[in-house]
């Protein structure tokens, strides 16, 4: 009883919950293809066909995959923390679904005389949320590497630590131009203000560069992938790893790599906003239609960026050890600190109504 | 010292500057190359549905010819064991008894015949030394076994088929469909 005298809004309750359903659904759909997509680009950069006896070119691979894991032996090593063991592949797939909540997928929609914001949750501090759980998803390498009860794993597990701390750093950095220029937290509101001036990316070029590295780093993608350096480490912190437990962290790379393409389009190409059009004079004609637009344009985005991602895997080797401190202490740092001061400077002299 | 070639080029060991310490121009040169060959054609052949020609000179599985009427021709005269380097060949001879002139080519003939395939290098030697025309390398090759006693092939694996009663089963084990 007491809960129902709160005075709860029950279908606002309902509506969020079918948008958390409908958004976590679609980003593991998203990341089954995005599997499929990945060996497909890697074939085609290297000469070859990539897999395509599985269904009509190859679609159904994916689903082969998916049941190939599913039905391999799940092995618990008998030296292994069996709770930590089974907890690290759990908290990495846990923390890259839920970047998910604070990214604005589209504009509002009108149902049943509401407004729904396709938003989860419109919270005034998005980009910390994003910052705190993208640091959690480093714990899923941690435990899974620690409990193991391996030294390759421990070895990936400090390395990707160690990596994840020193990229978060530099990414920061280039995340408070941005948010200088925005004056706000919410990653609703600076999808807005791109809706209505020019992309951040006009402003922040050398922001945006320094954020998309660091990306690369935070997601373990080449050339940062060192904490499963195949070719010294054995597969590193996921080597102990069988099944769907080994699906699963896989299978969280997949989920990071979008989720990050989404917080880079979001802060830097105008998130869901359709290029050269007014969408606010577009809904007054289409109405929710320009919804369903707006995120087909996201996800156009972000499937730029996914390719982007395997671009580079595929092209470049991975980086040596000493080789990405260096680059992240003594040139990412540095060049994000420039990046911040200059745009803090810019923006003062702004407020001070200097013309340019 | 003249260079040994006109393509050496000495190592540079200077430190890198900050631009190359951020390594982005050459990973953007080496993009640009992986991006190229996204429009080059793809080599590969679907092999089970399209197979890849053999080459005229190809030495693959053997096969025990017969002549026109249909006889076999082999004499079971040994020199094909002779002449394998691999010893991969091994048979037993038995005597044409009468009424049998039909299956015969020579009044002895081979009983059993037997390759071993694993042993066979495919030098095509045995080919040479047959006096008799009797033994030929296909352009087959051995497929794929469970296990290794699937590898020496008898009589009835390497027999051609016969020409007058399976005329269909011969063109086809000669390839000439
Ligand atoms: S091809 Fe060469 S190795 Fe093979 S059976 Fe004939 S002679 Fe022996
Ligand atoms: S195949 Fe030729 S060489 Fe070998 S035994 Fe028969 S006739 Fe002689």
């Amino acid at each position: 009883m007491t809960l129902l005298s709160l005075n709860i809004d029950w279908i606002l309750l309902i509506e969020k919950l079918a948008l958390i359903a409908i958004v976590v659904f679609a980003s593991l759909g998203i990341a089954l293809y995005t599997t499929f997509g990945e060996r497909k680009v890697a074939a085609i950069l290297q000469d070859r066909p990539g897999p395509n006896r599985a269904g009509p070119f190859g679609l159904l691979q994916p689903l082969a995959d998916g049941v190939k894991m599913f039905t391999k032996e799940d092995i618990i090593p008998s030296s292994a923390s069996k709770w930590l063991f089974i907890l690290g592949p759990g908290l990495a797939m846990t923390a890259s679904l839920m970047t998910c909540a604070v990214i604005p997928w589209g504009g509002t929609i009108e149902l049943f005389g509401r407004t729904i914001s396709l938003q989860i949750a419109d919270i005034n501090i998005g980009i910390l949320y994003i910052f705190a759980v993208v640091s959690l998803g480093v714990y899923g390498i941690m435990i899974g590497g620690w409990a193991s009860n391996n030294k390759f794993s421990l070895m990936a597990a400090l390395r990707g630590a160690s990596q994840a701390i020193s990229y978060e750093l530099a990414m920061g950095l280039s995340l408070i131009a941005v948010l200088m220029l925005s004056g706000s937290l919410s990653l609703g509101d600076i999808v807005k203000q791109q809706q209505a001036g020019w992309w951040n990316i006009v402003y922040q070029p050398l922001g945006f560069l320094i954020f998309f590295i660091c990306a690369l780093a935070e997601c373990n993608r080449t050339p940062f992938d060192l904490p499963e350096a195949e070719n010294e480490l054995n597969f590193g912190y996921h080597q102990e790893y069988s099944s769907m437990k080994l699906g699963f962290y896989l299978f969280a790379e997949y989920i990071n790599m979008i989720m990050s393409s989404a917080v880079m389009a979001s802060l830097y190409f105008g998130g869901y906003d359709i290029p050269f059009v007014n969408d606010a004079e577009l809904q007054t004609h289409l109405g929710n239609w320009v919804a369903l637009f707006q995120v087909g344009t996201l996800l156009i985005k972000i499937v730029f960026f996914i390719f982007l991602f395997m671009w580079i895997r595929w092209t470049i080797p991975r980086f040596r050890y000493d080789q990405l401190m260096n680059l992240g202490w003594k040139s990412m740092i540095p060049l994000a600190l420039v990046n911040m001061l200059v745009t803090g400077a810019l923006v003062l002299l702004k407020m001070n109504n200097w013309h340019f | 010292m003249e260079a040994l070639t006109s393509r050496a080029k000495a190592v540079d060991r200077k430190p890198m500057t900050f631009l190359e310490r951020l390594y982005l121009w050459n990973i953007l040169k080496g993009m640009i190359i992986t991006f190229s060959h996204i429009f080059k054609k793809k080599p590969t052949i679907q092999y089970p549905e399209v197979k890849r020609p053999f080459s005229p000179v190809f030495r693959g599985l053997h096969v025990l010819n017969r002549d026109e009427e249909g006889r076999e021709r082999c004499t079971a005269c040994g020199l094909c064991a002779v002449a394998c380097p691999a010893e991969a060949i091994t048979m037993e001879a038995a005597e044409r008894l009468p009424g049998e002139e039909n299956l015969y080519r020579e009044e002895k003939y081979a009983a059993k015949y037997e390759i071993n395939m694993l042993r066979c290098i495919f030098c095509g030697l045995c080919e040479e030394a047959c006096p008799k025309d009797a033994i030929y390398l296909s352009e087959t090759f051995a497929p794929a076994n469970f296990n290794r006693k699937g590898f020496v092939y008898g009589k009835d694996n390497l027999l051609i088929p016969n020409p007058t009663t399976q005329p269909e089963a011969t063109a086809k084990a000669k390839g000439l469909n």
